[in-house]
């Protein structure tokens, strides 16, 4: 039976998917800013996220009135109570995107130490990272969440391989290298963060879909 | 099942042929509160019933398998019902109280019992009222007609005439059905009260109501007992479809 109240969970959904994109589209073009040291691109991101934050603030709102309306039980419980995570998560995601557009006005008008190698590898695995945890989401693939935990090992290898060699092979050799080692470092980081959040979307997928949680089991086993 | 007050095993009722109860097997611990939810005509009102044998003045309706109460089976030969009754109380959805006094009603099973003592039937009476959380409202009152009460008023002297007679078990049908939010919440709260003392079985339309008084939440569909687990796993993470069907209202 389809009720009314699926179609306003619908319309939750949606609202998500439009956060999500917002996310992904920000990630995008930070990352694009950074490697085409285009400062114009980065203002223009940290200025959108103010449309981000007006919409996790709306979904908020969304889902605490669907809850108290509906007063939800199992999977609708699951699927409210894990939307509200999934926007925080998407907001998070967004506001890194803003902190790696702020580096690159940090090292716009410095040379490169060396050509970047590492950094856009661990682009591409947060931006996969993100898209596979939103497409588990849109999908309802716990599978494909699953999929999405598996990639963290290599985002937080990658990031520590990155920190081993800014560190150790300039920063302690020359230590005039620091104010452009250290926005690399850490740009790192705020993609291995980015990858971290999206692990946490991936998470909550599960827990919608198989009403299980896999949150910190990885750490304590 | 640890600290089991009830244990049914394959248990089956009929009202002629028609079977309405289906092997059912369920464990009902001591001082909780058991909620019992499922669409009307699921059988959870037979089944609440069954425990202390109320259905048995129903014309052609017969029981199979087991109820062990205290590890005795109610449905034995030399069982005493009226003594059954005794020990399983019970609470119904619209409050009946007898067209006597306030006190009356809650001295009528002491009296009906012989007991004459009355500083023992005083004493008893305000000990009830008193827990059923009603003492406060009435100890100026207690002369007065019982109808003269509101309607949740009227439901926890029910409650208190119940507990008068010290039961073990308390069967509670709908009790709040008929109340206003605020008469239901007292209910409600003194449900968390009672369960201290007593075993508590609840039959409830208002999911919601058995999701904030139930410790155990038993699911009926169609005469059999579907799904039966702690409260928050069954409003959260059901194992069953079906029970996941009708809590979140897809049918019913």
């Amino acid at each position: 039976m389809e009720r009314h109240f699926d179609q306003e969970l619908g319309d939750l959904k949606k609202d998500l998917l439009k956060i999500a994109a917002l996310a992904e589209e920000a990630i995008r073009r930070s990352v694009g800013a950074l490697k085409n040291n285009d400062r114009l691109m980065a203002k223009h991101v940290i200025e959108e996220d103010a449309r981000i934050d007006a919409l996790e603030l709306s979904i908020d709102e969304k889902c605490i009135d669907l809850i108290a309306r509906h007063q939800p039980m199992a999977r609708d419980l699951r699927f409210i109570t894990s939307a509200m995570k999934i926007n925080a998560e998407l907001e998070r995601i967004a506001d890194l995107a803003v902190d790696i557009s702020q580096r690159v006005f940090e090292l716009a008008d410095k040379p490169l130490l060396k050509p970047l190698e590492d950094i856009p590898k661990l682009t591409m695995v947060a931006q996969r990272m993100v898209r596979m945890a939103i497409d588990a989401f849109v999908k309802e693939d716990s599978v494909l969440a699953l999929e999405v935990l598996k990639e963290d090992c290599e985002a937080d290898a990658l990031r520590n391989s990155i920190q081993d060699e800014l560190v150790n092979d300039f920063m302690a050799k020359d230590g005039s290298a620091a104010p452009r080692a250290v926005p690399l470092l850490l740009i790192a980081r705020h993609l291995e963060r980015i990858c971290d959040h999206a692990t946490n979307i991936a998470e909550d997928v599960i827990y919608i879909i198989e009403a299980e949680t896999v949150k910190h089991r990885r750490k304590v086993s | 099942m640890k600290n089991a007050k009830i244990n049914v095993s394959k248990f089956n009722f009929y009202y002629g042929d028609s079977r309405v109860l289906k092997d059912i097997t369920i464990d009902i611990p001591e001082n909780r509160v058991t909620g019992i939810i499922g669409p009307s005509g699921c059988g959870k009102s037979t089944f609440l019933r069954s425990l202390n044998r109320m259905n048995d003045v129903i014309l052609g309706s017969r029981a199979e398998g087991s109820v062990m109460l205290d590890g005795r089976d109610i449905y034995g030969r030399d069982v005493d019902v009226a003594g059954l009754r005794r020990k399983v109380g019970m609470v119904f959805q619209k409050s009946n109280p007898f067209p006597k006094s306030v006190f009356e009603n809650v001295a009528y099973g002491l009296r009906i019992d012989g007991i004459k003592d009355k500083y023992f039937i005083e004493e008893r009476v305000e000990r009830s009222l008193r827990d059923a959380a009603l003492w406060s409202e009435v100890k100026d009152r207690l002369r007065d007609n019982a109808f003269e009460l509101s309607g949740g008023q009227q439901q926890r002297l029910c409650i208190a005439r119940a507990l008068a007679i010290e039961p073990e078990i308390l069967l509670m049908d709908e009790p709040a059905s008929a109340l206003d939010p605020t008469a239901t919440l007292k209910i409600e709260e003194l449900i968390q009260e009672l369960k201290k003392k007593y075993t508590i079985i609840i039959v409830t339309h208002n999911m919601q109501q058995a999701a904030r008084v139930s410790d155990l939440t038993a699911f009926f569909m169609l005469g059999e007992l579907v799904e039966y687990d702690i409260t928050s796993i069954i409003f959260t993470k059901p194992s069953k479809k079906l029970t996941e069907d009708y809590i979140t209202g897809r049918f019913g």
